[in-house]
């Protein structure tokens, strides 16, 4: 009886929230907009100090050239803004995996396992916070090669935040839900794949979502140190030729992709949040 | 103490045959945290089929008790043994009902119970699960909220769920923690008659189990509740205040069974042995601080 008086609660609050969602909807929209307002009109005002910035026009002009032809494929060093922006996505989205690969495994290890945490953390206390550029020689030295000397750096670049917040995420688990897997007796395999990585997951997301937007940063840097074509070499290309229209561009683009991403992995935490 | 050690209450006619092996024996038991003593020379015999309640003040050592007998805990000193043979850690033939319902919030309803079952009884069909994972939500009215998770579910709902998932492992002893503590008034009554058949129903020998001896059930449950212990118990466990709490008193429940609520309101058995627990909660055993 105390079942349908909560069923019936819940259908009827179900139409209120979805007014509120599109308000709050527009209110973060307008939000975004003053923002937007606010970046260009200080990006006009520092124009006229600076005579050399290129006007919004040329902007503009530069932008709507990128997308014309956003597919092409001149030589390596003159290609369309979509294979570029591929290029370094596949660099950055290989060392991601690979840092991955070796985070999550690492952060479990260290949350369960406390002396491994005294041993292993400070190394990784040690090591964050170096600039990822700096390994670009040790990776040279390794790969004889910029290519993966370049993945090599995304991939420690994408280590530390995932080993640290999975290392969190396991070592937390509250001892309610240890004891309901001792209690019931679950099998090795239950308990990691039911109760520990369910628990540590979002975490674990979390520590993705910061690592690939720390990638998303470097691999800028990174082209620009290894020559490799991306779009952090077509920003270093565009400097060169004193274009920076394209350098505007370029900033602009690699910042939606970035916030996409970072829309994508906020999804996904909320996707496995089970509060 | 002295109850425990004469098994034999010659005036006061048994419900239970106090000889043999006992389902669960705490030995002598002690339990320390440290340098904090929490226990000191604990001993009980509990027979097959009876329901025992944990009573006393808060932070006596009930939760330990219970957690003691679930193996979750292990002795200082002393034993505890299960069936004679001394407990080693948890198995499936002891469920627990905690205290927070602890259900594992990524799942729902139906796979916390059938995740439990799955570990405690492989040699049960996928089939043979689900179909019992079903009957037993269905018996605590929870079948059209099989797919919530417990986050969507009231504490009662929780409560239920987490009485299911005990239950549905047919467990030998089941520990219950203060578990209808926080519930409203009609929500515990509800679960108590819902405790009281599944632990009367358990009995039964089990579908697909049939070859295996059905064995009495036990209850062991830790309550503040002093009106819910002699409704539901056979024995009445007494805590003294910690630290170092012992068994103070063990209160035979000789009421008929099946009890009603409305008719032992006045019972003079029943009124009796209210008068007695208040007297021994609140004053004999009430806090100088
Ligand atoms: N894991 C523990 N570590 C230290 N002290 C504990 C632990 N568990 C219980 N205690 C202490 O033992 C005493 C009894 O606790 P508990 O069994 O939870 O009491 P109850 O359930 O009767 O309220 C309390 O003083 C508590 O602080
Ligand atoms: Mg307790």
């Amino acid at each position: 009886m105390y079942d349908t008086q909560s069923v019936k609660q819940t259908k009827t609050i179900n139409l209120a929230p979805l007014g509120k969602k599109v308000l709050s909807g527009a209110i973060q929209m307008a939000y975004f907009l003053a923002g937007i307002g606010l970046l260009i009109a200080g990006y006009m005002l520092t124009a006229v100090f600076v005579k050399d910035l290129p006007s919004l026009a040329q902007i503009g002009e530069t932008m709507k050239t990128l997308w014309s032809n956003p597919y092409y494929e001149n030589s390596p060093s003159d290609r369309g803004i979509i294979n570029l922006i591929i290029s370094s996505l596949v660099r950055v989205g290989s060392g991601f995996i690979l840092g991955a690969a070796i985070a999550i495994p690492l952060g479990v290890l260290i949350g369960s396992v406390p002396v491994l945490k005294k041993i292993i953390d400070p190394v990784v206390q040690l090591l964050r916070p170096v600039s990822p550029l700096a390994w670009f020689p040790i990776g040279l030295t390794v790969f004889k090669s910029a290519e993966p000397a370049t993945v090599f750096i995304i991939l420690i670049t994408a280590l530390w935040p995932t080993v640290i917040n999975t290392a969190f995420g396991v070592g937390t688990l509250p001892k309610d839900f240890k004891n309901v897997a001792r209690v019931f007796r679950f099998t090795p395999a239950q308990y990691v794949f039911k109760v520990l990585f369910p628990f540590a997951l979002p975490h674990i997301i979390t520590g993705l979502r910061i690592s690939f937007g720390i990638a998303w940063m470097v691999i800028v840097a990174a082209e620009m140190l290894s020559g490799k074509s991306g779009i952090g070499f077509y920003v270093w290309d565009a400097w060169n030729a004193l274009d920076l229209s394209k350098v505007i561009c370029a900033i602009l683009i690699i910042g939606v992709t970035g916030l996409l991403f970072d829309r994508f992995f906020g999804f996904l935490e909320r996707k496995v949040s089970y509060v | 103490m002295l109850m425990t050690q004469t098994p034999l209450e010659p005036l006061i006619p048994l419900r239970f045959d106090r000889n043999g092996t006992p389902t669960l024996d705490i030995d002598h038991v002690h339990k320390s945290f440290g340098n904090y003593v929490a226990l000191e020379d604990v001993s009980l015999q509990i027979w097959p089929g009876e329901f025992v309640s944990l009573i006393g003040h808060s932070g006596c050592g009930k939760s330990t008790l219970l957690n003691l007998i679930s193996g979750l805990e292990n002795p200082t000193q002393g034993m505890v043994r299960l069936n004679g043979q001394q407990i080693e850690g948890p198995g499936p033939d002891r469920a627990m009902v905690f205290q927070n319902y602890s259900l594992l919030p990524w799942m729902t309803v139906t796979q916390n119970v059938l995740e439990a079952l799955r570990a405690a009884a492989p040699q049960l069909s996928n089939l043979e699960r689900k179909e019992r994972v079903e009957s037993f939500l269905k018996m605590v009215g929870l079948w059209q909220h099989k797919s919530k998770r417990p986050a969507e579910l009231s504490g009662g709902m929780k409560q239920r769920v987490a009485i299911a998932r005990a239950f549905a492992i047919h467990p030998q002893v089941l520990l219950l923690d203060e578990p209808f503590g926080a519930l409203d008034a009609i929500t515990k009554g509800n679960l108590q008659e819902e405790l009281l058949n599944m632990w009367q129903l358990e009995a039964e020998p089990v579908k697909g189990q049939e070859d295996q001896p059905s064995q009495k059930k036990n209850v062991v449950m830790v309550t503040h509740d002093i009106d819910e212990a002699i409704y539901l118990s056979d024995r009445i466990v007494v805590m003294s205040n910690g630290p170092k709490a012992r068994i103070h008193q063990i209160i035979e429940v000789n009421l008929e069974r099946p009890r009603s609520k409305a008719q032992l309101v006045d019972d003079p058995e029943y009124l009796r042995l209210k008068a007695q627990l208040l007297a021994l909660l609140s004053v004999e055993l009430a806090h100088h601080d």
